[in-house]
């Protein structure tokens, strides 16, 4: 094998291993993933053609689970086993879900997050994501024949840590290496090739079956910033159906009383919109029981019984427009997001009150899963010519709680990621050895109306008097958004410090109990399972090695590079075992070996930056 | 060049208080493309974690760079002249006049175009005291000079958002009715 391989710009080294990344979108309703594919971006259907993925997962009696179509179909009667809208639930406690008592679920409280009892145990909402996340991995790696490099997966703008956290977990579950967690509207801005230069603002009008959104954000030299979000979490495209469907009963006298003559009424009341987007007029048209209704409803009358829910849309706009200090003149363009942009009537005022069209030549179901995926073959390394470079923001302050009940802010909302910040705190008692420390997020003063993140103790300060010990706390947030806080005593020299994962996130050794659950339980076994890992693992970062090599070999000398040229070898030999703890080893010490070099590649990237703003400056 | 070195090295500007804001923001991004992370995606935790080290500093830099009162009291404490906002409040009495009399009118103030009037005298003397901080930073290089002006604009700033404070208040007010 060469290991050292001269490849022209623009190249990858070897064109036969490019590299599989997908893009996932992991909606309240529904679930899809979208890869590049000869150069274009396209969404990956199930063997039997269906993109779409319904976000629904049943736990069977005696083992098994059904994720998707077969699982929804069983909504109704196996409602407390088949989980539905998980996506709500992810990260949060049993208080913050509204309305959780209507839900058919038996939920179990916990600190930070909830979970649901099942025939299978109790569930976390990341084990349930995780399921879904999985079914898309594996319809993805038999389209390829291979296994996947990585994924990009999309949230909602408004997503807290607590959230993007509990999904990131979900990813890690689901076996997937998660590139970057994107926000679902920079997404859509990306698929729509926004980035290529487009400078200003834009808004992203986001309808989905149960939820509606709406973004606005800045575009600046390829930096994307959320400058503000809103939307209903309460609203969407269900409403248009209900509205239809109580105004066609109205008209024939009629009431649906019993489950099934819902359930068909709702049916036909989906089906009567979507074939309204097309045509002017159609039979709506259901089987009740002891009697049948056949309606003929023309556009304008869909129109009018659904006005008042296109109105509610648009006055989340203007309030979102005001929190961003904006006019409707300040915006450039408008993207539609989800299905139920289809209908005409939304696409019709909302270009009213944009005083524009809006964008809608790309699927609205499609499009947060094709911009994903375009950052995903960006970030695996496929497209070397690409100059895509997404510079997010923060989208809540983030802190810790000061006497009082008070939030001390540190690093603040709307802050370029990645970002490291650092305050110092001090003891207010004569010989404390021991300081509390309550991480929140939120944009208000007072820490009950805020977000608890983590709490997290302080212990072996040495005594001293009160005021005279310097507690650093320093946040680290990375390119995803999610945050490491660590606390360490400067002055005494006696190191103590400690690293926080935040408490609704899941402990490594939880993920490593839920795998080892998931993989007794999936029909994979889990040593082969694990053994395939470690060596994509490996190849992974013999890949990167070389193309690192590639590039920047000169900077070695020639002792250096035969020291890496050794680990490597030591990786390709590990890989023809059949255990995956050699190869792993292997892995993690060509990892540290390569360290030293990576920071010299950084440098000379540093540089090179810079010398080539001097000459065109000069 | 190294994570230690300064925010003008690292961007590979001159160490002035007077700046192209164009410029910061160009080689912000070109810095960027270079250190982000995402451009190590793909390859291992090492890279990533240098990635990381090197795309904060640069945030980091860029933050105090494209504000220029950041840029002064970085300027000031780059020189040996701390600023130290927190332990030393003493201004000049001419200033805390000033300052008062700003408050009074402030809180006498009734209308929008009452605020309005403020806010114009107050951008009015930002920018007076930011002709002046350039011109003691970059002409006559008299740092412990820049401070006392970098500590007056501090207190106008704060002026300055307190002012747009009101005004939302009364924004808000009318649209509520």
């Amino acid at each position: 094998m060469a290991l050292l391989q001269i490849s022209e710009p623009g190249q990858t080294p070897n064109p036969h291993e490019r590299r599989i990344a997908v893009g996932i979108d992991l909606g309240t309703t529904h679930s899809l993933v979208a890869s590049v594919r000869h150069g274009v971006a396209e969404c990956l259907p199930d063997d039997q053609g269906r993109i779409l993925l319904p976000s629904v997962v049943r736990y069977l009696e005696g083992g098994g689970r059904k994720v998707g179509f077969e699982a929804q179909a069983a909504l109704a009667s196996d409602a407390e086993n088949t989980i539905a809208s998980v996506k709500r639930f992810m990260g949060r406690g049993l208080k913050d879900v509204i309305g959780h008592a209507r839900l058919p679920y038996r939920f179990v409280d916990h600190p930070g997050m909830l979970g649901i009892q099942t025939v299978h145990g109790e569930k976390s909402p990341v084990e349930v994501s995780a399921d879904i996340l999985a079914t898309l991995r594996y319809r993805a790696e038999d389209t390829f024949g291979d296994d996947l490099f990585g994924a990009v997966i999309t949230v909602p703008a408004y997503f807290d840590d607590a959230q993007r956290q509990a999904t990131k977990d979900a990813a890690q579950l689901a076996g997937l290496n998660v590139l970057r967690l994107i926000n679902e509207p920079t997404a859509a801005a990306i698929a729509y090739g926004l980035d290529n230069g487009s400078e200003g603002v834009y808004a992203i009008y986001d309808l989905g079956g149960g939820t509606f959104d709406i973004s606005i954000l800045r575009l600046t030299q390829g930096v994307f910033e959320v400058v503000a979000t809103g939307g209903d979490s309460a609203l969407g495209g269900d409403d248009y159906d209900h509205a239809l469907s109580d105004w066609v009963l109205a008209q024939c006298g009629l009431q649906a009383l019993t489950a099934a003559d819902k359930a068909a009424v709702k049916v036909a009341a989906r089906a009567c919109k979507e074939a309204l987007s097309a045509t002017e007029s159609i039979a709506f048209s259901a089987d009740m029981t002891g009697t049948s209704v056949v309606f003929d409803v023309n556009i304008s009358q869909f129109d009018e019984v659904t006005s008042g829910l296109t109105a509610r849309t648009l006055a989340a706009v203007r309030k979102v427009l005001r929190d961003a200090r904006l006019t409707v003149d300040d915006v450039k363009g408008v993207v539609m997001v989800g299905g139920s942009t289809r209908m005409p009537q939304i696409q019709r005022e909302v270009a009213k009150f944009f005083g524009r069209a809006p964008l809608t030549n790309l699927n609205p179901d499609e499009v947060v899963a094709l911009g994903a995926a375009i950052q995903a073959n960006q970030l695996a390394g496929n497209n070397t010519s690409g100059d895509l470079l997404l510079l997010d923001v923060i989208p809540l302050s983030l802190g810790i709680e000061t006497m009082g009940g008070l939030v001390e802010r540190i690093v603040p909302r709307n802050e370029t990621i990645p970002t490291a910040k650092a305050q110092d705190f001090t003891t207010y008692k004569d010989g404390q050895t021991a300081l509390a420390l309550h991480v929140v997020q939120g944009e208000r003063d007072l820490v009950s109306d805020c977000r608890s993140l983590a709490r997290f103790e302080l212990r072996g300060i040495p005594p001293m008097a009160a005021g005279a010990a310097r507690i650093r706390v320093t946040f680290t947030v990375d390119a995803d958004g999610l945050l490491n806080v660590s606390a360490k005593e400067q002055i005494s020299g006696v190191e103590a410090r400690i690293d926080v994962k935040p408490s609704y996130g899941l402990g490594d050794d939880q993920i490593a109990k839920m795998l080892q659950e998931s993989f007794t339980t999936a029909d994979a076994d889990m040593k082969t399972r694990a053994l395939v890992e470690a060596r994509v693992d490996g190849d992974r970062m013999l890949l990167a090695t070389q193309s690192a090599l590639a590039a920047d070999a000169d900077l070695l000398s020639g002792e250096e590079l035969s020291e890496i040229d050794a680990l490597m070898a030591a990786v390709t030999a590990a890989r023809s075992l059949e255990d995956a703890a050699p190869i792993e080893a292997a892995t993690q010490t060509l990892a540290k070996g390569t360290e030293a070099f990576a920071a010299m590649r950084m440098n000379r990237g540093i540089q090179k930056a810079l010398a080539g703003k001097n000459i065109e400056t000069v | 060049m190294n994570l230690q070195s300064s925010d003008f090295e690292l961007f590979g500007i001159p160490s002035q208080f007077a700046q192209d804001r164009a410029a910061i923001d160009a080689r912000w991004k070109d810095l960027q493309r270079e250190a982000h992370p995402d451009k190590f995606a793909a390859q291992g935790a090492a890279a990533q974690r240098i990635a990381m080290q090197w795309s904060v500093r640069i945030n980091e830099a860029y933050q105090r760079l494209k504000d220029p009162l950041k840029r002064a009291a970085y300027l000031c404490e780059l020189n040996g002249a701390p600023v130290n906002a927190e332990n030393n409040t003493a201004m000049p009495a001419v200033f805390l006049m000033q300052q008062m009399e700003w408050r009074e009118s402030l809180d006498e103030a009734q209308t929008s175009d009452d605020l309005e009037a403020i806010g114009a005298q107050v951008a009015q003397a930002r920018k007076e005291t930011m002709q002046k901080c350039g011109l003691l930073l970059d002409v006559n290089h008299d740092f412990a000079g820049a401070v006392q002006q970098v500590r007056a604009l501090m207190f106008i700033e704060r002026f300055a958002s307190d002012v747009d404070a009101r005004l939302d208040q009364m924004d808000t007010a009318v649209r509520g009715q």
